[in-house]
């Protein structure tokens, strides 16, 4: 049996480090595309100012760039050493993205970032502007194939359950990838990388602005960002919108606590827009509500209705009374895997598997499960409300003003007046954090969105995780924990220090004393050369 | 041979394509953050020898990504039980591994000596660490690790962490960090000149010696454990769990797949030629020779230990008859097929772009231009 604090635990370092790995790696789905964008331009007017701008950039890319190759090692191992039942339960189907995205895009994007650093000397400007672009396709690949592994979690289509050997299986390779939950996924999780590159590009041209630093980079650059966020953010929210529809079909409980919907209402339903939900007595405290909009935004329609938490686990607990026989037989097929009664019943519940596993947690012979027991299982396939609401609407909100923020910084650099507007520069370097905040917020929404199961309705969260014992959990918590904490003191002090040294041009380095943070000059420096 | 037996025994050959290719281009890697501090005496000899391998690092370091991925989609119970298994090891691994990176980017990105230094020596550790124990987790497999499942197939592993560090591991693990440490010295030599290079020759030669040493006493050993024997399973390219089986252990079982086939001795020899041939081109100044004999020498030495194993891949000790083999641990034929379309695909085109990186930036790295190019490391 599994020790619920190891699984806790196991939750607590998974989402840590995916939360941290996902620090990174917006900024560089978004960042490569910039810079080939950019380094475009250079190849085709010439002029060097576009070559310092892609250098420049470059240089903040790469610092951010080597936070998101040490944290994507650990998740990369991090399925097997926490999630080892998790990894062979489905590991058919899920290692096969997770080794293509290896195959495909990790290799294109490591071999290409080596030669984008080292090959300006040695590549033609075509060939050099290939490689940027190599590297960009690289890294958008990568999140194409993860989040079609994480689609299969949130959606498992194209396979199926064997019984001779004990776990889900492929059987349509096509269904996997096409899969809509997955294409959704892919362009709003990339687009929203391209929206946190132009928000850092902005922010930082606009720091450089207020200090009347390297005004020729830093105008250009915050003119060709604010273009490429009016658009991402148009894209991210659209798509937004089309990733709820497909997960609304997908996961009811997710939309039902995403929108704190306690009960079902008839069409067309009020869309809460504020409200404090309380798990223990399933309802709602202080709703603002906006009448009409629910049944709008998640049907597209003014006669559809979604079902509330009163429904759904009136429903998970059907599901459950079929999925006891369904493990017990399958505990006789595990002895013998040719017993034709235990198959016969087996056939006959296999579609309630999962739900027989979540009882399991509470009654480990599940044939013994009483009322309470099933009960309280089907309490828990409903995820956490209150959490769920609220990051559900700090990404939004935090997009919606990105989308004001770009549409008014477009407007200002298309009237040449930007660098005046001293009050809305200031804004823009406060919003540098917002994209990293809504991307956090959204993958909350996306996971924790999906408890109580790792694999949506088949496999439950607390049987997936490792059997190891409570100290291993603490132990590897702590390391990572220490050794994460100096990574990103490391990487902000340098990417401040490259920032406030800003690029090579020769424009700016009088500034340079008075805010460097470089070491005293007690510390002996090295001669280079 | 059925087909899904056939795609099972392709795939164990893959995985030892993949190890190799995890071997030979992370090692160099590797070797060279291990020796750094002894073959570069100032900063910019540090400098030059870092930027021999800036360009390719990232990339190689793939395949290792590639190696996780690679045995999670065609082996999951492997993925599962053994990196679960050997838990806090890997995350030892994981630690010093994530180390290196961020080495890289960093270390030249600031002046001062002592945060060079410093970082000096996080990339030795990260260069050391990993292959230790990457060989110590192979030589574990050799002696069976402490691992049994339940009726659902979750495995327990009961063994403690410093279980997995015992004599042999520990030979395992030092071969393995000698044969990096040599390939990283060769690796030097071809990319810069000098005292650098000088240096790098004499740890190659002193490497490739001691692996040869290691190597011998490690077959020695092997020869006389207790090896694994098959008896009793549902039949290759039959879906099955490792519930359905009987093994025992008998003493100089691991050889008995080469006493069967004579041909399988050229494994071992490869081995012991490829390090010898690149300690002898090594001295005589044949930096490229002596890196393709490496890379004989590790293919030799990892096809040595597959066909050792065969058809086990993680051994139990404690429940021998759960142990995983090729036949009980891999995917489904689909699966399998799927996986192996693309790598026939996409293996080639990576090879051919990855020798196009290594062309582009050929030749030795030139000191002056270190000091002066902010894009060096
Ligand atoms: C939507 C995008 C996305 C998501 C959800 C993830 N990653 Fe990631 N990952 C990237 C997008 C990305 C990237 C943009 O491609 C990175 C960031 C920096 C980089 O080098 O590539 C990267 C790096 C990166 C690396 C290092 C690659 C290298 O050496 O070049 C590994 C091994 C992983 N990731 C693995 C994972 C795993 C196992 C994840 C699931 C838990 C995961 N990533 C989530
Ligand atoms: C980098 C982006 C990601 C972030 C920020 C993220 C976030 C999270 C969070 C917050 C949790 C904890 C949920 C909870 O336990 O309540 C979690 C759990 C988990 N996620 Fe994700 N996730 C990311 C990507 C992925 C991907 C791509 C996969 C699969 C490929 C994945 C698989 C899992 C698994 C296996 C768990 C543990 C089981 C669980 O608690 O649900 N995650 N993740
Ligand atoms: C303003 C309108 C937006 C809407 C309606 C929206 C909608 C959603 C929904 C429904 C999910 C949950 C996916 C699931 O069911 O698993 C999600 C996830 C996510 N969102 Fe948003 N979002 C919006 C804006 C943003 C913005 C501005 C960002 C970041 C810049 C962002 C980043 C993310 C990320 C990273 C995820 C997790 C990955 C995923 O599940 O695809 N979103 N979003």
């Amino acid at each position: 049996m599994h020790d619920i604090t190891v699984v806790d635990l196991s939750r607590l370092q998974f989402a840590a480090t995916a939360l941290y790995h996902f620090l990174f790696v917006p900024l560089t789905l978004g960042m490569t595309f910039m810079l080939a964008a950019m380094e475009t331009v250079y190849v085709v007017t010439g002029k060097v100012i576009y070559k310092q701008i892609t250098q420049f950039w470059g240089k903040l890319f790469l610092i951010n760039f080597a936070l998101g190759v040490a944290t994507g090692l650990t998740m990369e191992f991090q399925f097997g050493t926490n999630w080892s039942f998790y990894s062979s339960f489905v590991g058919d189907i899920f290692g096969a993205p997770l080794a293509i995205e290896g195959l495909m895009a990790f290799f294109l994007e490591s071999t290409f970032v080596g030669l984008m650093v080292f090959g300006w000397h040695r590549l033609k400007p075509g060939q050099h502007l290939a490689v940027t672009y190599l590297v960009a396709l690289g890294s958008n690949l990568s999140a194409l194939w993860i989040l079609v592994a994480n689609a299969f979690m949130q959606d498992p289509v194209g396979a199926h359950f064997n019984p001779t050997t004990m776990r889900m299986e492929l059987n349509d390779f096509a269904a996997l990838i096409f899969s809509s939950d997955a294409q959704a996924k892919f362009v709003h999780t990339s687009i929203a990388g391209y929206v946190t590159a132009a928000i850092f590009v902005a922010g930082v041209s606009a720091w450089y602005m207020l200090k009347n630093r390297h005004m020729e980079l830093a105008r250009r650059s915050f003119r060709m960002s604010v273009l490429f966020g009016v658009l991402s953010t148009a894209g991210v929210i659209t798509l937004g919108d089309a990733l709820g529809f497909v997960g609304a079909e997908a996961q009811p409980t997710k939309l039902a606590a995403m929108e704190g919907l306690w009960k079902t209402e008839s069409a067309p339903m009020p869309f809460n827009l504020m409200a404090f939900p309380s798990q223990e007595n399933q309802t709602n405290y202080g709703e603002v509500k906006v009448p009409y909009v629910l049944s709008i935004l998640v049907t597209h329609s003014l006669t559809g209705t979604v079902p509330g938490v009163d429904v759904l686990e009136q429903r998970a607990e059907e599901r459950i009374r079929g999925g006891i026989p369904a493990v017990s037989s399958l505990k006789m097929l595990s002895a013998d895997p040719k017993d034709p009664v235990a198959m016969n019943q087996f056939t006959t519940h296999q579609k309630d598997l999962g739900y027989g596993f979540l009882v399991k947690r509470y009654a480990d012979d599940v044939t013994t499960a009483t009322d309470e027991q099933i009960a309280q299982a089907a309490k828990d396939s409903i995820p956490h409300v209150a959490t769920m609401f609220w990051s559900f609407r700090v990404m939004v909100l935090l997009g919606l003003g990105m989308l004001a923020f770009f549409v008014l910084g477009l407007i200002y650099t298309l009237r040449n007046t930007v660098q005046y507007k001293r009050t809305f520069l200031k804004f823009a370097v406060w919003m540098i954090p917002a994209p990293f905040l809504a991307c956090e917020a959204g993958w909350l929404v996306a996971e924790i969105g999906r408890q109580p199961w790792t694999v949506y309705g088949l496999l439950p969260t607390w049987m997936s995780a490792s059997t190891h014992s409570v100290g291993y959990m603490v132990f590897s918590l702590i390391g990572f924990v220490a050794v994460y904490t100096v990574f990103i003191v490391i990487e902000m002090y340098l990417m401040v220090r490259a920032i406030r040294k800003g690029p090579d041009d020769g424009n700016g380095a009088a500034e340079l004393d008075v805010g460097d943070l470089s070491l005293p000059a007690s510390r002996k420096t090295l001669a280079e050369a | 041979m059925d087909i899904y037996a056939s795609l099972q025994v392709v795939w164990w050959l893959l995985l030892g394509v993949l190890l190799i290719g995890l071997a030979v281009m992370v090692g160099m890697d590797m070797g060279v953050g291990a020796i750094l501090r002894y073959i570069g005496r100032t900063d910019l000899e540090r400098r030059v020898a870092l930027n021999v391998i800036g360009p390719h690092w990232d990339g190689n370091q793939v395949w290792f990504i590639l190696g996780g991925g690679a045995i999670f989609a065609a082996f999951p119970l492997i993925y599962a039980t053994a990196f679960s298994g050997f838990y806090v090891v890997m995350l030892l691994l994981l630690w010093t591994m994530i180390i290196r990176p961020v080495g890289f980017e960093y270390r030249s990105k600031m002046p001062s000596a002592g945060w060079r230094s410093a970082w000096d020596w996080a990339l030795f550790v990260s260069g050391f660490v990993p292959m230790v124990v990457f060989g110590a987790a192979i030589g574990n497999l050799f002696q069976g690790v402490p691992f049994h499942f339940d009726w659902t197939l979750t495995s327990f592993y009961t063994g403690s962490f410093l279980a997995l560090l015992n004599p042999f591991a520990i030979l395992c693990g030092v071969l393995s960090a000698c044969m990096s440490a040599a390939m990283g010295g060769v690796t030097v030599m071809g990319g810069a000149e000098g005292a650098i290079a000088e240096r790098s020759r004499k740890v190659a030669r002193l490497g490739w010696a001691l692996a040869i040493v290691l190597f011998a006493v490690g077959g020695f050993w092997v020869a006389h454990m207790q090896g694994y024997v098959l008896n009793q399973f549902p039949g290759a390219g039959v879906a099955q769990t490792p519930l359905q089986q009987v093994v025992t252990r008998a003493d100089g079982a691991w050889l008995s797949n080469f006493h069967a086939h004579n041909v399988l001795w050229l494994l071992p020899a490869a081995g012991f030629l490829g390090m010898l041939g690149s300690l002898f081109s090594a001295s005589s100044e044949r930096p490229l020779l002596a890196w393709w004999m490496g890379a004989v020498a590790w293919i030799g030495v990892i096809g040595t230990v597959g066909c050792a194993l065969f058809p086990f891949l993680l051994p139990s000790v404690s429940n021998p008859s759960q142990s995983l083999t090729l036949w009980n641990s891999g995917s489904s034929q689909l699966t399998l097929a799927w996986m192996l379309g693309f790598t026939l695909v996409f293996v080639p085109l990576v090879v051919w772009y990855t020798s196009w990186a290594f062309y582009v930036m050929r030749g030795k790295v030139d000191p002056d231009q270190v000091a002066t190019d902010e894009h060096a490391y």
